[in-house]
């Protein structure tokens, strides 16, 4: 079994990294549609970058002009290095994963898996040697004989991967990998494929909509809207750290409050909330000009949930429990404020019997950290 | 540069990169040739010959004259003289055509004939594809297989076989006889009626199959969605399912019409002398009266008379892709599954 | 659906079939019947088969026929394969509208108009290189080959449309160019339809009266042409014995056929479960 010679390391972050993948200005329109508007990214040796997004935003669009079934209207797209314009998809050292994995219906495991490297004009010995490697690698050994409508969606998906992955691409592109699984297997498969690209050192391109999926696999996350980029970071940037409103909404839940900057002190920020009638404090690392109209997103788990009224708190409000929903790991708390607005706040559920007061109707106090408010402008 | 979705990308006309073929697909590409165009070619160009052109050549003898020669009609373009060539249109034909009520009236009664066929063949076609696609789905193949069958026998023969039981001492005639119900045999043979039989016959599974390839395709929920919200089956089937099957019945009703004006065999085996139909018009216009001119101007003209049905027909055709299929399967094996539809 | 009426649909379709097999059995019947006439029974008797097979007429017009529609199915697939694969896969081309256009016009075109386009065509070729110089099997396997092209290419098209367009570009994305494509997973695939279209072009062919009685010169005669002259002339009983043996043969395609497709679900059933047993 053949590693990469170099250990995949954050390479995304050393200062001087070259990029592997280029995406420079890359404009698709289809007649009057742009589906991909103005991209440019840069993705670097051994990442498991994910282009996260809803449907319609342009990222199955993006990925097939990686692969080359689609080119782009303008701008380029190197990879390590060499121009991608008018290259075919047969002459690209990229790979794909699709979708439905598109198997071959006629030809077996073996066969499937071999193909690429038949069309390489591999010599026979070699190509049965390492078939025989990445079948173990992905656990379908003594497999290669069947064919895929006898095969369950989980060994299919083994093989689409195995097929893709012998023939040692620069890049790998996957389509929704774990769309058809069902959850414990998309868990399980999760682990497995980071596994993977650990092991092989080849980097993944990953397009999904599920944040979850995201979050798990990616090194980075591309948040894409309407056919442009509008973050790129490591999952705990883009959860912690968004930087505009759609972001923050996006990923996960979150509690909003539109205010003004009323003071900027060191790390700190006072916003005005004239809705909740507060005034917020909020940690945040960029400065801001007082009368800026901004947005404080606090998420639920960042909230604390309490009976008595606690002392020293940057940011404190009263309300009632209109609803509990109890989700086993954790509770999601609708706290009602007095001007009507539902607040969101998740606890965890530290102790089995949990806290009986904490019922319908209590007057409870939810309060957060300023570090635990982040800071947008639209 | 914006890209229209169905373009095929550049690279895919672009010449390779690599590769022993690379000089000679320069070459070809230099020549306007490559790939594609290997492809596209050879249909086009024998339908343009085989199909176009002969259109063409119709059109030009419509407007000669008919001549003792050979080929018998007159040149279109005079290169005699030496001077400029002259171009001889002689509209004659289509004038007597039109004005000779004999044609008029040809024409009429084979439109005429064409949509009772069609009426009856939807009246009888629609309960029997109605039937095959609420049946059980082991019975499906089966059912459309028996539809399917008898088509895949002589046509011809098929006619033969009614001449043989609508005569005055075929089988029918025997049975009613020998039950009691006429006490003459009934004249079946040589009218209108054994003329609609035979049509009626000939064209059901164009009409069958159509229907049942949008019939299949209806959502049973609909219907119990509809009962359950208070109608009758009757008006569930009127209000729901028959709006639904619209783009079938048109497509199966333009699938029977359209030939049918044109019929010639059946009108000939199983019609009546008083039941002239077009195409035994241009049957004998041409090998009885050699009168080519005549001939190509009445195929010209059914031709004209046919374009709006046609142009129906392919509306219905692009949207629900199913006739074409289904009636292309009328005569070959239908796919595990029944007819596929086109998307 | 058909609760308050449970017997209107089945003795619907009940009555249409009973419609369209009444013509053939009568033929069956009565192609072992001893009399030539239809009203006197005269035995069961197989005179009537041996007097077909000492036809020498009907015999050569049979085997024209079968070598007429040969070429032809087998000239109408190669070129159905290659316009559906146009009309399918290229997306926008010049010349597109056109070659849809002139591929489902011959579909509901009456067969006089072709037939007659044809043979004037023919005639009006006479003399040039490359052209048939008369008329016989040449011009008649080029009229049903043009005619029976719509069919078989509306059958691939149907197929190629459906089938799953992302095998082709994994494919590509494998490293195959684009004809190695077409050789390992296009044609696999379509060879269902392919052979399909192959069946019903043969079928057209065969049963083909008017476009043949254009085209074919004034020596050659089709079986069709045959049986349709004698059919003019009166009732010859050894046309039933003709119409039983093609429906024997049908049949037994039929059957063989559905044996093979069941025999194939059964395999599939096998196969799902055998996946479900596994994750």
């Amino acid at each position: 079994m053949s590693v990469r010679a170099e250990p995949p390391g954050h390479t995304w972050q050393e200062p001087q990294g070259e990029p592997y993948i280029r995406l420079e200005h890359v404009y698709k329109r289809f007649d009057a549609l742009a589906a991909v508007d103005d991209v440019s990214l840069s993705i670097y040796r051994g990442e498991i970058f994910c282009l996260l997004g809803a449907s319609g935003c342009g990222k199955t669009t993006l990925l097939r002009m990686l692969a080359g079934f689609d080119e782009p209207s303008s701008g380029r797209i190197y990879i390590d290095g060499a121009d991608m314009q008018n290259v075919p998809p047969y002459s690209r050292p990229v790979n794909m994963m699709f979708q439905s994995y598109a198997l071959f219906p006629h030809m077996t495991v073996e066969q499937n898996v071999a193909f690429g490297l038949k069309q390489q004009r591999t010599p026979r010995a070699e190509i049965a040697t390492r078939v025989g490697e990445m079948l173990g690698m992905v656990r379908l050994q003594g497999l290669e004989r069947r064919k895929p409508h006898q095969l369950s969606g989980g060994q299919r998906q083994r093989v689409a991967l195995a097929r893709a992955l012998i023939q040692r691409p620069k890049l790998l592109l996957l389509d929704e990998p774990l769309g058809a699984l069902d959850k414990k297997l998309r868990e399980h498969t999760q682990f497995e494929l980071v596994g993977i690209q650990q092991r092989l050192g080849v980097t993944f391109v990953v397009v999904t909509h599920d944040q979850e999926e995201a979050m798990t696999l990616a090194t980075r996350i591309g948040v894409m809207d309407r056919g442009r980029i509008i973050q790129v970071g490591t999952p705990r940037d883009i959860y912690e750290s968004p930087r505009s409103r759609y972001v923050a909404e996006f990923i996960g839940n979150v509690n909003m409050f539109e205010g003004e900057v009323t003071r900027a002190a060191a790390g700190e920020l006072t916003i005005e909330c004239r809705e909740l009638g507060l005034e917020l404090h909020a940690a945040s690392a960029a400065p801001a000009a007082a009368g800026t109209r901004v947005w404080a997103a606090v998420r639920p788990e960042k909230m604390q949930l309490s009976l008595e009224r606690p002392a020293d708190t940057a940011n404190l409000i009263g309300g009632v429990i209109a609803e509990i929903a109890y989700l086993g790991e954790t509770s999601t708390y609708l706290v009602r404020l007095e001007g009507g607005r539902m607040l969101r706040v998740t606890q965890p559920n530290t102790q089995r019997d949990g806290e009986p007061r904490l019922a319908r109707d209590a007057r409870v106090w939810v309060s957060w950290h300023a570090a635990g408010c982040m800071v947008v402008i639209d | 540069m914006t890209q229209a979705r169905n373009e095929a990308p550049r690279w895919l006309t672009a010449l390779s990169h690599s590769g022993p073929s690379a000089r000679l697909t320069r070459l070809l590409h230099r020549c306007g040739i490559c790939g594609r165009t290997a492809v596209i070619v050879p249909p086009l160009l024998w339908l343009t010959l085989f199909f176009l052109v002969p259109f063409v050549i119709v059109l030009k003898i419509s407007f000669a004259e008919q001549q003792l020669a050979v080929p018998p009609y007159t040149p279109l373009i005079d290169w005699a003289g030496g001077g400029s060539p002259h171009l001889h249109l002689h509209v004659s034909s289509y004038a007597y055509l039109l004005g000779d009520p004999l044609y008029v009236q040809a024409f009429l009664s084979s439109l005429w004939v064409a949509a009772i066929s069609t009426a009856l063949c939807l009246a009888i076609g629609y309960p029997m594809a109605y039937a095959i696609a609420r049946a059980d789905r082991s019975w499906r193949n089966t059912l459309l297989l028996a539809i399917v069958l008898p088509f895949w026998t002589s046509f011809l023969l098929r006619v033969y076989a009614w001449i043989g039981l609508l005569r005055n001492n075929g089988l029918i005639n025997q049975l009613l006889l020998s039950l009691g119900i006429v006490h003459e045999p009934l004249v079946m043979l040589q009218t209108d009626f054994a003329m609609y039989v035979g049509i009626v016959y000939s064209y059901l599974p164009f009409m069958i199959l159509p229907l049942y390839a949008n019939l299949e395709k209806h959502d049973p929920a609909l219907l119990e969605a509809a009962v359950d919200l208070g109608c009758t089956p009757a008006r569930a089937f009127r209000q729901v399912t028959l709006p639904l099957s619209l783009p079938g019945i048109i497509a199966g009703c333009m699938l029977v019409f359209i030939p049918a004006v044109g019929e010639f065999v059946i009108p000939r085996l199983l019609g009546g002398t008083n039941s002239l139909m077009i195409g035994r018009v241009l049957w004998d216009e041409f090998f009885s009266n050699r009168d080519w001119p005549v001939a190509s101007s009445v195929a010209i003209v059914l031709l004209a008379v046919l374009v709006a049905p046609m142009v129906i027909l392919q509306r219905y055709l692009g949207r629900d892709g199913a006739p074409g299929a289904a009636t292309a399967t009328m005569h070959g094996r239908p796919q595990p599954g029944a007819p596929q539809p086109l998307p | 659906m058909s609760r308050r009426r449970p017997l209107f649909l089945p003795s619907a379709l009940t009555a249409g079939l009973v419609f369209l097999y009444a013509p053939i059995v009568s033929m069956i019947v009565y192609s072992f019947n001893a009399s030539r006439l239809v009203t006197v029974w005269g035995g069961f008797s197989a005179k009537w088969y041996h007097e077909l097979a000492g036809d020498r007429q009907m015999l050569q017009a049979a085997w024209l026929s079968l070598r007429i529609a040969l070429a032809t199915a087998s000239g109408a697939v190669l070129l159905g394969i290659l316009a559906a694969l146009a009309l399918v896969r290229f997306g926008r081309f010049r010349g597109r509208t056109l070659l849809s256009g002139m591929v489902t016009a011959p579909l509901v075109m009456p067969e006089v108009i072709t037939g007659l386009s044809l043979l004037l065509l023919f005639v009006a070729v006479e003399g040039v290189p490359f052209m048939p110089s008369s008329r016989g099997f040449a011009t008649i396997v080029i009229a049903h080959v043009t005619l029976t092209l719509s069919y078989v290419t509306i059958v691939i098209q149907s197929r190629l449309a459906t089938m799953d367009e992302s095998l082709e570009e994994a494919a590509l994305d494998l490293g195959a160019r684009p004809a190695k494509v077409f050789v390992a997973i296009t044609l696999p695939l379509i060879a269902p339809a392919v052979a399909s279209g192959w069946l019903l072009a043969f079928t057209l062919s065969l049963d083909d009266l008017v476009i043949a009685s254009f085209t074919a010169g004034p020596s050659t005669n089709t079986l069709p042409m045959m049986i349709f002259s004698k059919v003019r002339l009166g009732v010859t009983p050894e046309i039933n014995a003709l119409a039983t043996i093609m429906v024997a043969i049908v049949t037994v395609f039929v059957a063989i056929a559905g044996v093979l497709m069941s025999r194939q679900e059964r395999a599939r059933q096998r196969d799902l479960r055998l996946a479900a047993a596994n994750p």
